[in-house]
């Protein structure tokens, strides 16, 4: 603690930005350094704060948001003015789709150069506000402190989200003395924890008397570290549970009332199983349209009870008989704890017809994939296999397309945080710099990446950094030589117009690219090849690994329900599309 | 589409105004009139506006969502005492002068600038006065026009007018 007294120090901006960083318990930035940044890395150069130099902002942005995903911490991201600023776009953007707590902090030229289109100046601020859940312009000195306290605040509190602090060079380099961390003075921000006790009773109410019940959990549950209530509120009601992309891992898969994934590449019985309730009790979620489909036919037959921290989710895309706006955890508890009441009371609606119903559905549409030993690899086969050879705790990152749906669909998730992807904004490129993110937050866990090679080859970059900080990342590429989901869609509705999506197997080499950046390169040709590359991989803990599967070109992701249809109609392969 | 009129209590930050401009444009939401301006507290600014939609509940959730809003009302047609200013340039050829003064005295309208062969006249009041003198004055031609945002102040609970038109 830095108590205030009347010989307080005397520091500069930078300095005084740093000391309001560690006093935020800040232990690593992810960045790139610039022009109007240098004063900020000059006091970062004697901070005990570990700072991850990245191969492009965009790459440290998203590493930001791999850590914080990871840990649950607030992830730091350090970038210039102009184009560094610019290239953090697209992170700010992903994570603020996806509710991650993240802190960027840019300088900006001078503050009487500002608006004279001086030498990489951007207008950072305005830029930046529509993918932000708050943003600052810092232009005195004096203003860093409480902003710093306040950007952690908003960013990790509430509904999470990206915090973006633009600092002039001028407030960087002034001087004044130190006083210690300023005060939080938002008054128009006061996010709601519990829930409306009334709508509590309410909603359980609703709850007993519901013969065919799913409870729809959502990326809020993994923000809101609820897991352990929200298995706790399904089994005391034994609701079937439905999770989206984001809740991967909310609840254990091998738990027997877990559904799995509902949507446009969910399984059937999940998808079909909303649509078939009578009541949704949605926590956490946000009605994507890849949940829904069309609206209009999305769970046709049941009421909603909705539960978010975000209160303009609620009744956006859908219209919720019973909201309750409140911090997941806090209102799963609250749910909790009335049910253990009424349940003891009994007028539960028996339930055992939709029990026998949803696994029958299980039992008939199972989540499967066949590998023929003289066919090509299949992709679905090597997540599965890789899966099983590594524990519970191991972090599973994906990019975008179809190598994600599969990786959240075969891969077996035992825990939350297990699962760090992007899911909203889908962000190709996401992967390496967001395992690189979460193997620098969590050093003693396996942190593998799923990626594609379109993905792959729009960051891979940052497996220089990786290899130069000794963050040992594994990086799987299923390469089928092509922008696979896009390549999918142009065989299902383009007459196999295959426009502009073919890749190549062999440029780059990637085996001899990861050598090159200073990461092991494996690659397995043939399903024979499959285990033991895996293995190979696996076995290499002292840099990171890139682990290369040549694969079917023509596998496609299957159940699908078509953009913008009825989730009453899911594919189950390319044969059910009319 | 329904005109609904807000008035959003904000911190009197920089930019302040842009956050609510931006996050309009981003949620698809229309402003149909603006009017910013201080408040009785130098840390608050009001703005009051006139929306179109025919929903206002995702609106005001947005509003309230950006870290600046500290309160938003709704004002039910008849809640609010509102005003607007317009200032309004008709043609009058001299022959035709006397009589487009006496008809904008009807409406308490204010002749603020005479020329060769048009007049400038200030009217200040509610929205429907504005609208009722532009209707008259349509007939002898409408050289240019400019109006305030639409300003509101809600009526004290207690106040006549306003059971009045609760009631009504």
């Amino acid at each position: 603690m830095y108590p205030e007294n009347t010989m307080a120090e005397q520091l500069n901006g930078a300095a005084i930005l740093i000391r309001s960083l560690e006093h935020e318990n800040v232990e690593m930035i992810f960045g790139v350094p610039g022009g109007a940044i240098l004063q900020a890395y000059d006091e970062l150069y004697s901070s005990p704060i570990r700072h991850i130099l990245a191969r492009h902002e965009q790459g440290g942005g998203h590493m930001a948001s791999g850590y914080a995903h990871a840990t649950g911490r607030v992830g730091v991201t350090f970038a210039t003015s102009g184009p560094g600023a610019t290239n953090l776009i697209t992170p700010l953007a992903d994570a603020y789709m996806d509710s991650i707590p993240v802190v960027a902090i840019t300088a900006q030229v001078r503050s009487t150069s500002i608006g004279l289109d001086a030498f990489q100046e951007t207008h950072t601020w305005g830029i930046s506000m529509p993918v932000t859940k708050h943003n600052y312009l810092i232009t005195d000195i004096d203003e860093i402190p409480s902003t710093i306290r306040e950007a952690f605040h908003v960013a990790s509190t509430g509904r999470p989200g990206p915090v973006l602090v633009d600092i002039t060079k001028d407030a960087l380099a002034d001087a004044m003395p130190w006083r210690g961390p300023a005060e939080i003075d938002l008054p128009g921000y006061k996010p709601s924890v519990k829930g409306h006790s009334r709508q509590v009773k309410v909603a359980i109410d609703a709850i007993l008397q519901s013969a065919r019940p799913v409870l729809y959990a959502g990326g809020g549950v993994i923000r809101a570290e609820a897991s352990d209530e929200l298995r706790q509120f399904a089994e005391q009601h034994e609701l079937p549970v439905v999770t989206t992309l984001m809740a991967r891992g909310a609840i254990p898969d091998s738990h027997p009332l877990t559904l799995g994934m509902s949507g446009m590449h969910g399984n059937y019985t999940a998808t079909t199983a909303i649509q078939q309730s009578d009541l949704l009790i949605t926590v956490g979620a946000r009605f994507d349209d890849r949940v829904t489909g069309d609206p209009k036919f999305f769970a046709p037959h049941a009421k909603v009870i909705h539960v978010d921290v975000d209160p303009a989710e609620i009744g956006k895309i859908r219209q919720v008989e019973i909201p309750i706006v409140g911090d997941a955890r806090a209102v799963l508890d609250q749910l909790i704890e009335e049910s253990a009441t009424r349940l003891q009371e009994g007028g539960a609606t028996d339930r055992s017809e939709w029990s026998a119903t949803v696994a029958g559905w299980q039992r008939d549409f199972p989540l499967a994939c066949t590998q023929d030993p003289e066919g090509l690899i299949q992709q679905q086969y090597v997540i599965d296999e890789i899966s099983k050879r590594t524990d519970d705790a191991t972090i599973a990152v994906a990019g975008v397309g179809q190598h994600q749906m599969w990786a959240s669909q075969f891969w077996n998730f035992e825990k939350p945080n297990t699962w760090i992807n992007s899911g909203g904004l889908g962000t190709m490129g996401y992967a390496v710099p967001a395992a690189v993110g979460a193997q620098a937050g969590m050093p003693d866990t396996t942190v593998i990446a799923i990626d594609g090679d379109g993905c792959f080859q729009m960051t891979f970059q940052e497996l220089i950094t990786a290899a130069e900080e000794n963050i040992p990342v594994k990086i799987v590429v299923l390469n089928n030589a092509n922008l696979g989901m896009v390549r999918q869609w142009q065989k299902l509705f383009y007459d196999d117009r295959y426009s502009a999506t073919e890749l190549s197997y062999t440029n780059p080499n990637i085996p001899m690219l990861a050598e090159a950046m200073g990461c092991a390169g494996f690659r397995a040709e043939t399903p024979a090849d499959v285990i033991p590359t895996i293995e190979k991989g696996l076995a290499v803990t002292d840099r990171p690994v890139v682990m290369e599967f040549v694969c079917d070109p023509d596998a496609m992701v299957f159940p699908m329900v078509v953009a913008g249809g009825s989730n009453d109609e899911v594919l189950m392969g390319p044969e059910d599309l009319k | 589409m329904n005109q609904h009129l807000i008035t959003v209590t904000v911190e009197n930050k920089p930019g302040v105004l842009a956050r609510i401009a931006s996050m309009f444009a981003r949620r698809d939401f229309n402003i149909h009139s603006l009017a910013v301006g201080p408040t009785e507290d130098p840390e608050r600014s009001r703005v009051t506006m006139v929306v179109d939609g025919p929903e206002m509940e995702q609106i005001v959730k947005q509003l309230y969502k950006l870290i600046h809003t500290i309160k938003v009302t709704e004002h039910l047609p008849g809640e609010a005492v509102e005003r607007e200013i317009m200032l309004v340039r008709v043609n009058a050829d001299p022959k035709r002068r006397s009589e487009i003064l006496d008809a904008a005295n009807i409406f308490d309208a204010t002749a603020v600038d005479v020329g060769a062969s048009t007049i400038a006249f200030e009217v200040v009041g509610e929205p429907s006065r504005l609208s009722d003198f532009l209707e008259f004055m349509k007939t002898y031609g409408i050289v240019s026009l400019v109006k305030s945002g639409r300003i509101a102040l809600a009526k004290d609970a207690k106040s006549q007018s306003r059971k009045h038109k609760q009631t009504a």
